[in-house]
């Protein structure tokens, strides 16, 4: 019956194609479909929202075979965002998994007016991104280059070209281009009717005009969905609903946090042209410009992303509003202007209309896909950064695969919902910091860029000083880290408006901390790293943590060990240290980015067990780690203990007493792999042990570190941290066996995987490249995501790239792959397929020799204040 | 000629005042009755023995820069005739046209008015020469806009800071001089280690020393009193271990708006002398900081480190030369402190703060928060009769002056009224040289028997916001003294909500092409930009201060008139105007309100 009911909606559709007809469809439609329908009491999949992702989950799940599912959608099918969408299909991402995405997507819409019958106009137009800048052209070259390595066409190509491709341009500024012949244009709402159409073939039930009031959540799993309608139990529950997302994540009782906002988002519709553009007429993205160009019956559609966005839905849901949202020229007007300038040959066309379509955006400008953290069976697929019909099918996809088997079968930590904390859920930050994500989309993204708003969520105890001392700061999950500290007498104002693909301004000012920290000891603020205390009544701690950790735990008390966090399939969670406080206690110190993921993972497993207590001082005490090869006599003229390898070994851990703090925790190791120690100093006593009572001993001889000089320092150690690791990755890709032993004799999470993967050998590893012929002054830095090419052939990209000061060579980490030259398939890499090739990485188009390497690095420090120098000056906020 | 005349002459600018701000001269020196000009009442005077019409000082009616190389450098007696001369002469010339040429002495800020070295004589009579030949000066609409804009300053508060949803959306300020070097100051900062911001005008008189030290310590000192105990002690153990300091304050601060550098430490040593005590006298019993007596011991606290300082010296001459020269100018201020809906209001002095507040119907009404501290408020006259013996009951207050001298019954600095003879004697003869050359800091205010006759204890207000108050005013006596504070609050609240008045437009059923589009959206901009062509709503009342004509509206060519003036004259025509104007969050007001 669906199906049917579903098809008449279409059909109505077809006989009056186009925009303009979008609402009598829709009046007249709403009278016949207002009967009610009985819901069905149970089902396996509850998915909410009848939008181009709903209907894409619906699909995919359907096809792999889970037949028990039930969409719902508060209004009709494909309305919402859906409808409005401009609909144009671009691979041109900046992140490799979001042009796999789109990439599906293009092939999967090609394909399914012929799978179900359902006109979806989809044309393959090309899309042209021009650049006005040099440093717009390298943006591009940039992801040319990524786009060529996953097999999509795209070309970098010269104004004359772009002239032949689109006559009405205007290319007297532009100093080149990239073309992407394969893009294409669509009905984003017609490509979501065809999937709900072909879902409900497979059997999957569609319900509109049913909203979903909560979730039912028990013992922190999805056990129903209470509509208007009635109550339906079941074990997944995808929340599909766009810019509703939020609200309906909080409206359980276990609330689920998905930050994502909306802002009004305006694109202009015009009549026909006099000669009408043909619907081939690639689609323009003149980003600079800020605006997009494509063709629409004949005439165009134009919209673009300004400066100064208009949020929307602050408040909360209002359903009648996205119906009548008002034009504003005013607004429009830059990028009228724009518009103009780009075509001049448009000032004679007639307006047809001007469409204000609100898009949603997330604190990252990245999507948001997988399960929550919180709660398990609800999955989450919104926040689309407006780029919702080219991610659809692809993102559809990796959901049904996660919810299926488990995981996707692609790394998509960057896009996974567990990247964000509560902490980003705050609707003031969220309207704040979309704000600047939405000019964002199409501003020049250089290395290191930092967002501006929301800043400051969480600080380190020690951030007022270190800002005083002139430190600059970068965000990372809410918490505020150093870059560099800038010294007293340079013009900040210059270096915080450096934007270059090149060496950046800050170079000196980390060569010199660099330079400082290798001659004897330095300070590093690790604060915001995740760290847990986890104690039992008698041996469950024990038992628990190994089971959870890859390592064997059962270690004499006061040692610590390195060990990683597997999940099921062998894959490498996170990397974490853990020392033994006593039998029967556990200190985790986690090095990752997944905090929140982290929690919930420790937290699900001990909450099971009775007499474990998981407790979480990381948020306010003060975790310093001081590196470098006079970080010894530092501790040992500080507490009067020797501090000889002989009474204070590597990966050891005691209590004892740092300058007039007593109780101070101090462990022997460092995430850098210098030599070094960590303190870790409860919140009170932060006043005694950071500079004061160090500097009456040590004279002033410290300094705080940035976190580029951390990772400038790391990145030369193989020290893995989240970035470069995605779940998929197993510890013997990096050759971090030491940090998993299969010996122990027990079972862990992972195991099996694992054991497989040392029988057949590994797939892809880890390798640290040094960049040969790289000038570090003229040429273009590396940053992350370069492919790496063996011997003239690719096999993988960077995960992630710094600056050696030691070595004097940029240096860069990426997986390897060994692809089969016949099929193309993945085969086993060795250390010696490592070793014998000669690599290349390209950056930019520009292709650099490369060498495998490993360096070691050492450490810092500086001068302190007198007081008699003290000024009004010193009381200033910067 | 005789002294009096002179000294006669001098007073009639003051006294006989038009509205418009032009004045009749009636010396008995000029025989030629002329149009003259006067700039309104002055703030401060020095009458001669003989007499007790009150006479030049820095901030005297005539051009400042062509008196004072005189009395500076001669012996008052022996140049009258000359200085009487000189003065008249450019006088009555410079009335008939306006001389372009000027002195262009403008030394170090903080020297200048105190005294100027003996070069500068010649100086003098060189510029004169220039000055003789006449010529007519207008300025261009852009050119009046550069001089308006000079010295405006903007700061929008982040709309959330990562802290704490502010209640004020930000100020625009601006200051117009007519001294030279303008003697007003203002500060803009937020706490950092409490809530709040601070704002505050400071009008100096007998030169600028007083009001640039004040502006820059004042905030401080407020800052330091409202500090929690705990903070306190943090701040001076970093002081004591040479660590790195908390920052108590983000100023928010127009590039001309500058800090002396050589005074820094001695400032910073004062103040920590005072948090000092602040943690001695902490009991540990309230913990509760009263905002109100916070200011009021800043307030004092400040005055009496100025004159400590100036009493003890300082063994750099540089130094030691600023310290007295702060000391014996003096500077008044009012500051406002808002934390959420709490807005409290010190003052000293007879800057003005004034609410803005839209009523239901949408028109505007101003609400005074401060004082005057002059001869107009009864209840100032009234307490310093009763602070003075009986017999001083009539020359305590004369020709509506503090000792017949001084316009403003409270002021930061200022000894001379505030310390005794003996001590303002013994100062100054083992002060510096530049100091006993001085005849205003060697004179001693008549009939002063009992000091002090002066204070610097503020008058705090407070006002609760409400979401009906949208802006608060802070400007000094120039913007008031041309200005009625209802048309003031009426131009600002026009201004301000003017921004959102141009209807949208829609293309409904209507052929429009975009070119015709575009053309209609970039005539409202430009339409939009020349009726706000002010970004400032400080500007804008300062424009209206200057060019307002009998209908209130702004007339170009006395906009152009009064800012060509030559600096010499402009401050007989108008005061320093310096304003800011602080908009408030009627969205959060009303969130504070809900609250409760």
């Amino acid at each position: 019956v669906m199906f049917y009911r579903l098809l008449s909606i279409v059909g109505r559709q077809r006989a009056s194609p186009g925009w303009q007809n979008w609402s009598s469809a829709r009046n007249s439609a709403s009278a016949a479909e207002a009967r009610s329908m009985a819901l069905p009491t149970q089902a396996q999949v509850v998915i909410c929202g009848g939008g181009i992702m709903g209907t894409s989950v619906a699909y995919h799940l359907s096809k792999m075979g889970w037949k028990d599912i039930v969409l719902l959608e508060q209004g009709r099918l494909a309305a919402g965002s859906t409808r409005f969408c401009a609909g144009i299909l671009s691979t041109a991402r900046h992140l490799t998994i979001e042009q796999k995405m789109a990439d599906y997507s293009n092939k999967l819409y090609h394909q399914l007016e012929q799978e179900t019958g359902i006109q979806t106009g989809y044309t393959r137009t090309g899309s042209i991104f021009l650049a006005q800048t040099q440093d717009r052209l390298i943006s591009l070259k940039r992801i040319n280059s990524r786009l060529n390595v996953i097999g999509i066409p795209s070309e970098i190509i010269s104004p004359k070209k772009v002239a032949e491709l689109h006559h009405l341009l205007n290319v007297h500024d532009l100093v080149g281009a990239m073309h992407v012949p394969e893009d294409a244009v669509v009905s984003s709402a017609d490509v979501a009717l065809a999937l709900a159409s072909a879902a409900s073939q497979n059997g999957v039930q569609i319900y509109d005009r049913t909203s979903v009031l909560h979730v039912m959540v028990k013992k922190g799993q999805v056990t129903g969905v209470e509509t208007d309608k009635g109550q339906i139990e079941c074990q997944y529950f995808v929340n599909c609903a766009g810019q509703w997302a939020y609200e309906l994540g909080l409206s359980n009782e276990e609330p689920v946090s998905i930050p994502l906002h909306a802002c009004e988002h305006f694109y202009l519709l015009t009549r026909p042209l006099e000669t009408p553009l043909q619907s081939s007429t690639p689609t323009i993205v003149d980003a600079d410009g800020r605006i997009y160009i494509r063709n629409w019956q004949g005439g165009i559609l134009s919209g673009g992303f300004e400066k100064n966005p208009k949020p929307i839905f602050t408040e909360g849901k209002n359903q009648l509003e996205i119906q009548n949202l008002q034009e504003d020229w005013d607004h429009f007007e830059p990028l009228l202007s724009s518009l103009l300038r780009r075509m001049p040959e448009l000032e004679t066309l007639e307006i047809m209309k001007l469409v204000n379509c609100p898009e949603t955006f997330t604190p990252d400008m990245r999507c948001i896909m997988g399960e929550s953290p919180a709660v398990q069976g609800y999955f989450v697929l919104a926040g689309m950064n407006s780029a919702g019909l080219s991610f659809g099918g692809g993102a559809g996809k990796y959901l049904a695969e996660w919810m299926v088997h488990g995981y996707p079968s692609e790394n998509v930590w960057e896009l996974d919902l567990k990247r964000f904390g509560a902490l980003q859920s705050s609707r003031t930050f969220l309207r704040h910091r979309v704000m600047e994500v939405m000019p964002l989309m199409y501003d020049l993204k250089v290395p290191r860029w930092d967002f501006q708003t929301g800043r400051q969520l969480r600080t380190s105890p020690l951030y007022d000083r270190l800002d005083a001392q002139g430190a600059r700061w970068m965000e990372k999950h809410g918490f505020e880290r150093p870059k560099y500290f800038v010294p007293p007498d340079k013009d900040l104002l210059a270096l915080e408006q450096s934007k270059t693909f090149y060496k950046p301004d800050w170079f000196d000012i980390v060569e010199s901390e660099v330079k400082c920290c290798k001659e004897a000891v330095c300070v590093i603020d690790m604060s915001s790293f995740t760290k847990f205390e986890i104690t039992s009544t008698g041996d469950q701690a024990l038992e628990v943590l190994q089971y959870l950790f890859s390592n064997d735990l059962d270690v004499p008390v006061g040692h610590i060990v390195h060990t990683g966090m597997l999940n099921e399939g062998g894959g490498y969670e996170n990397d974490c240290s853990i020392a033994r406080l006593n039998k029967r206690s556990f200190f985790v110190f986690f090095f990752g980015d997944k905090v929140l993921f982290c929690f919930f993972f420790l937290f699900f497993f001990l909450e099971k067990r009775d007499g474990v207590l998981l407790s979480r001082p990381g948020w306010s005490a003060l975790a310093l780690n001081l590196i470098g090869p006079r970080a010894v006599d530092v501790l040992s003229e500080l507490s009067y203990a020797p501090m000889t390898p002989d009474h204070f070994p590597s990966l050891f851990c005691k209590e004892m007493s740092v300058g007039y703090a007593n109780g101070i925790r101090v462990m022997s190791m460092t995430h850098t792999g210098e030599p070094g120690f960590m303190l870790y100093i409860p919140i009170e006593m932060k006043s005694h042990s950071y500079a004061p009572g160090w500097s009456a001993v040590v004279q002033s001889r410290l300094t705080a570190t940035s976190d580029f000089e951390v990772g400038s320092l790391s990145v030369t150690q193989v020290g893995v941290q989240g970035r470069n690791v995605g779940s998929l990755q197993c510890p013997l890709m990096f050759s971090k066996d030491s940090f998993a032993t299969l010996a122990k004799g027990m079972d862990f999470i992972g195991r099996d995987a694992l054991l497989l993967q040392k029988q057949n050998g590994v797939y892809k590893r880890l390798t640290m490249f040094i960049l040969d012929d790289h000038d570090t002054d003229l040429d273009l830095w590396p940053w992350w995501g370069e492919p790496i090419y063996r011997n003239g052939q690719y096999v993988g990209k960077t995960t992630s790239s710094a600056y050696s000061y030691s070595l004097e060579r940029h240096v860069c980490l990426g997986f390897v792959h060994n692809f089969s030259e016949d099929t193309g398939e993945e085969q086993v890499v060795t250390a010696d397929f490592i070793n014998r090739g000669e690599y290349e990485i390209d950056i930019a188009g520009y292709r650099f020799q490369a060498k495998a390497k490993l360096y070691p690095v050492a450490s810092l420090f500086t001068q302190k204040r007198r007081k008699d120098d003290m000024e009004l000056s010193d009381l200033h906020g910067k | 000629m005789s002294i009096s005349a002179l000294l006669s002459m001098g007073r009639c600018c003051c006294r006989c005042c038009c509205p418009r701000g032009l004045w009749m001269l009636s010396a008995p020196c000029c025989d030629d009755r002329r149009m003259c000009v006067c700039p309104g009442p002055r703030r401060i005077g020095i009458p001669v023995r003989s007499s007790s019409l009150p006479l030049f000082s820095d901030a005297m009616p005539a051009p400042t820069q062509l008196f004072f190389p005189l009395i500076r450098n001669c012996e008052l007696s022996r140049i009258y005739g000359t200085a009487c001369y000189c003065h008249h002469k450019h006088l009555c010339c410079s009335s008939s046209y306006v001389p372009q040429s000027r002195l262009r002495y403008t030394p170090h800020p903080a020297y200048a008015t105190f005294c100027r070295p003996k070069e500068n004589w010649w100086q003098y009579t060189q510029g004169r020469r220039y000055a003789s030949t006449p010529q007519k000066f207008y300025l261009t609409p852009p050119q009046v806009n550069s001089i308006l804009k000079a010295n405006e300053y903007s700061f929008k508060v982040p709309e959330f800071d990562g802290k704490n949803v502010s209640s004020i959306l930000g100020f625009d300020s601006n200051q117009l001089p007519a001294n030279a070097p303008i003697e007003d100051r203002r500060s803009a900062a937020t706490c950092l280690q409490t809530r709040g911001m601070l704002l505050g005008v400071f009008d100096g008189h007998a030169g600028c020393a007083c009001s640039q030290a004040v502006s820059e310590r004042l905030f401080y000192y407020i800052a330091v009193s409202l500090l929690p105990h705990e903070t306190l002690l943090e701040i001076e153990n970093a002081v004591e271990s040479g660590r790195a300091l908390l920052p108590i304050l983000q100023w928010h601060k127009h590039p001309n708006d500058y800090f002396s550098k050589e005074a820094s430490k001695l400032y910073f040593n004062s103040l920590r002398t005072y948090w000092q005590e602040l943690i001695d006298l902490n009991t540990g019993e309230s913990t509760d900081i009263d905002v109100k007596e916070a200011l009021i011991n800043a307030f004092k606290r400040l005055d009496n480190d100025i004159s400590l300082e100036a009493q003890v010296g300082d063994p750099n001459s540089f130094l030691n030369y600023l310290v007295l020269r702060v000391a014996f100018s003096g500077a008044t201020a009012c500051v406002a402190h808002v934390d959420g809906v709490d807005l409290h209001v010190a003052n000293t002095g007879d800057s003005r703060a004034m609410l803005g507040v839209q009523e239901e119907d949408g028109s505007w009404s101003a609400v005074t928060l401060s004082n005057d501290h002059n001869a107009q408020n009864e209840r100032e006259l009234e307490r310093l009769k009763l602070e003075h013996p009986k017999s001083e009951a009539k020359s305590v207050v004369k020709q509506d002056r503090l000792l017949g001298l001084l316009m403003p019954f409270r002021a930061f600095g200022d000894v001379k009224f505030k310390w005794s003879i003996d001590l303002q004697k013994r100062v100054i003869e083992s002060g510096p040289d530049q100091l006993n050359d001085n005849e205003y800091t060697k004179f001693i205010p008549p009939n002063y028997h009992t000091p002090p006759y002066l204070t610097a204890e503020p008058e705090v207000t407070y006002h609760r916001l409400r979401p009906q108050d949208k802006f608060l005013v802070l400007a000094t006596d120039g913007l008031w003294e041309t200005m009625h504070r209802q048309d003031v609050v009426r131009i600002v609240g026009e201004y301000l909500t003017g921004m959102h008045h141009q209807q949208p437009i829609a293309v409904g059923g209507y052929k429009v092409t975009l070119g015709q589009m575009h053309g209609l959206l970039t005539e409202r901009r430009t339409k939009m930009s020349s009726v706000f062509e002010d970004q400032n709503a400080a500007t804008h009342l300062i424009r209206h201060a200057v060019g307002n004509n009998e209908f209130g509206t702004v007339d170009h060519e006395r906009l152009s008139k009064m800012l060509s003036l030559p600096e010499e004259l402009a401050r007989m025509y108008r005061d320093d105007i310096t304003i800011i104007v602080v908009q408030f969050n009627s969205h959060v007001v009303g969130a504070y309100q809900n609250q409760e």
